[in-house]
């Protein structure tokens, strides 16, 4: 999967958690830059995220991503394609 | 949720509800989407529809305010409540309390939760806030102290909910989430919060019971589960939520398990496919001798356990059916002859089996019951029955059995489609009047022979016995507003405190009618729920009459609106007023007042399905005679 690939099913699930139909996710977007994107929001999408790669982050992990890049990162190395 | 099938075309269905613009439509289609077992995401999707749908007035959904009050972050499991609503024709709309305010919100009237008008308050707490401070070291007194006092504080948070909110409560059960210190000793010394949350779990529930609040036992689901599904480390930490969003799904469904079954909105009624799910093998092929039940074999006693399972369903009051594709002579002898058969014949309230197919057999069967087709659960093996009966009526709850027989049971208890929040004397009695009511039907059958109807009524050698709303046939009498579709004249839904309030109300009539006849008793089958006007204190005005529909026909209305007269005379009053609230289900009843000799009201004037108002000039009543025979007095306050 490429980090193409993971920004598409990122967006898309930000999208549901936020009901913005045309998210569309950068590797240099951060939260703040995401109107809605709370702290709750995050921990929900984290939760999205992890049941759609069927991974599970650390929380120290989860504290450190400063950008989606980060996550993006995170998902690529927890997988082996 | 397993007993759910997976979800087929899941975007491409939500994207097409996206596009209706009729309500019930989008309505009805979320709630097929809802009937799938979907993933915390598509769940989000299928709220973020249902929000976007038109907050129209429907008598096909019923709408209902949920308060959520809460110690720990439940945002997240707010969507599963909602969507698991639309799987029992519920649109709830969830009012939540900031984190920790529960206190403040119930003491202050005029905070958001009192402005909100909920009809149910959900208490999610966590047992730290209650029995944090206890040292490990405390003694059984100080323990049973801890204990004691945790349940009076909670017994007057509920009061408040119920008596100035007239809200159900549902109290939420205490996870223990601690890691052991001593290991199994935990569950034994006094003040050891694994020993101390137990003892809360056991004195709160036992509380609750007596005061009329809905248990939401979380840890009994967190056993069945295991609790790391329902407790995640990672999302405490993260944000305080104690119950995990893993299972936020199950736990909206609990949630709104509960909240249908307080409305009269469980199932009522089981019905069971024969071959390979009551027993193993085909009847018609394999003979009496040739199927598989019952013992020597794990998959006749995994069959057997199914009937067991049956059996104890009917003595907890719920009807028994069979739906099967067979011939009916050959089908009826398997319970008659085969030594291993649990289930006797006369179980079943109602019993098609032929080569029609099953959704046309499952709307014989809700007919001859005279119960909803949403009342009933369908269990077959065969996925392409189950697929037909869920495509041709929705409305029918048809759990995705296993693969594996061993685990149908189980199967069938985890959908917990006959969740109960009480269990009333009339539960007991049911199983056992439905096979009376095959014999009445016989009598009725040789009385339209001979001597009509009179003939029938007269054999019946009833009786009715009746008087006051009480505490002793409060959770009846509310079982019955609730749960009555249609002999329903207003429609008028209340919880058991908004009944106690009104029976606690001296200018109001409240009467209540048990029907007995020759073949036993029929429990309490008939509530009429009256209060003086206003304006005018001269009239009395119906504000509900219900009648379970196991009486139809047998002139209970007539004897009960003498009595109901008898006592509105007594009091001096004049007039009787009455009103029809047309639904999908109450047609039954459009010309009852007519029938009863009101007369409309002619500012109202309109056609016989119209909602319609009527008087009666007490004046003027000549009381209808009936087959009925007086039991009781009424015991007017």
């Amino acid at each position: 999967m490429t980090d193409k690939d993971i920004l598409e099913t990122l967006s898309r699930i930000l999208g549901i958690l936020l009901g913005t139909e045309s998210m569309a996710l950068t590797l240099q977007t951060r939260r703040a830059d995401v109107p809605g994107w709370d702290s709750f929001s995050y921990v929900s999408f984290i939760v999205g995220v992890e049941s759609e790669f069927r991974i599970t982050f650390r929380v120290a992990d989860v504290e450190s991503f400063e950008t989606v890049g980060d996550i993006v990162q995170e998902i690529q190395s927890a997988k082996s394609w | 949720m397993k007993w759910l099938p997976p979800p087929l075309n899941f975007p491409t269905r939500l994207a097409a509800i996206h596009e209706t613009a009729n309500v019930v439509k989008r309505l009805d289609e979320l709630s097929n989407l809802a009937n799938a077992n979907l993933s915390f995401l598509e769940i989000m999707q299928v709220d973020r529809v249902l929000s976007k749908t038109a907050h129209t007035n429907l008598s096909e959904y019923e709408d209902l305010r949920l308060a959520v009050l809460s110690s720990s972050t439940l945002d997240h499991a707010l969507p599963p409540i909602r969507v698991a609503g639309l799987r029992r024709g519920l649109r709830i709309e969830i009012w939540a309390s900031g984190f920790g305010q529960y206190r403040q919100e119930l003491l202050e009237p005029t905070s958001e939760l009192h402005l909100f008008r909920p009809h149910v308050v959900l208490l999610s707490l966590l047992a730290k806030d209650f029995i944090g401070a206890v040292p490990l070291t405390a003694s059984p007194e100080q323990a049973n102290v801890a204990v004691e006092s945790t349940v009076q504080d909670l017994r007057s948070l509920w009061k408040r909910a119920q008596h100035e909110l007239g809200a159900t409560v549902i109290q939420q059960s205490f996870l223990m989430f601690d890691a052991p210190l001593f290991g199994a000793l935990d569950s034994v010394i006094p003040g050891a919060p694994t020993r101390l949350v137990a003892r809360l779990n056991a004195a709160v529930s036992e509380c609750a019971y007596e005061e009329g609040v809905v248990w939401l036992d979380v840890v009994r689901a967190s056993a069945r589960d295991g609790l790391d599904v329902w407790f995640d480390s990672a999302r405490w930490l993260q944000a305080k939520m104690e119950i995990a969003p893993q299972a936020a799904a199950t736990y909206g469904e609990l949630v709104a398990r509960l909240i249908a079954a307080a409305r009269g909105k469980s199932k009522k009624c089981l019905v069971l496919d024969l071959d390979n799910t009551l027993w193993g093998g085909v009847i018609g092929d394999d003979g009496v001798e040739g199927i598989v039940l019952g013992h020597g074999s794990a998959v006749g006693e995994a069959h057997l356990a199914l009937q067991h399972y049956a059996k104890a369903l009917r003595d907890r009051g719920i009807i028994l059916a069979v739906c099967s594709k067979n011939d009916a002579a050959i089908a009826e002898a398997a319970f008659r002859d085969h030594p291993e058969m649990l289930l006797k014949y006369s179980d079943f309230a109602a019993f098609v089996a032929n080569w029609n197919d099953k959704p046309t057999n499952l709307k014989v069967i809700a007919k001859q019951l005279n119960i909803g087709l949403d009342s009933l659960v369908f269990v077959d093996d065969n996925p392409t029955e189950r697929a037909h009966v869920r495509s041709s009526l929705p409305m029918v709850a048809v759990p995705e059995l296993p693969p594996d027989v061993a685990h149908y049971t189980r199967c069938l208890a985890d959908a917990g489609y006959f969740e109960a929040v009480s269990f009333t004397a009339e539960d007991q009695l049911r199983a056992g009047q439905y096979s009376a009511s095959k014999h009445r039907e016989s009598l009725r059958a040789m009385a339209d022979g001979i001597d009509g109807i009179d003939g029938f009524l007269k054999k019946l050698e009833m009786s009715v016995d009746y008087g006051p709303v009480s505490p002793l046939n409060m959770a009846r009498v509310t079982q019955l507003i609730n749960k009555t579709n249609q002999f329903n004249t207003t429609t008028l839904r209340l919880t058991e405190a908004e009944v106690a309030k009104l029976a606690h109300n001296p200018e109001a009539i409240l009467l209540q009618f048990r029907l007995l006849d020759k073949f036993g008793d029929n429990g309490i089958v008939s509530v009429i729920l009256a209060t003086p006007e206003a304006k005018d204190m001269s009239v009395l005005n119906i504000a509900n009459w219900v009648m379970s529909c196991r009486v139809f026909g047998r002139q209970l209305e007539y004897e009960a609106l003498n009595i109901l007269v008898e006592a509105a005379r007594h009091r001096g009053l004049r007039i009787l007023r009455a009103s029809y609230t047309p639904t999908a289900k109450n047609t039954v009843i459009q010309d009852l007042f007519l029938k009863l000799g009101f007369s409309r009201d002619a500012s109202l004037d309109g056609p016989r399905h119209a909602s319609s108002d009527w008087s009666l000039m007490l004046d003027n009543y000549v009381p209808r005679q009936t087959w009925i025979a007086r039991k009781g007095q009424a015991h007017d306050r």
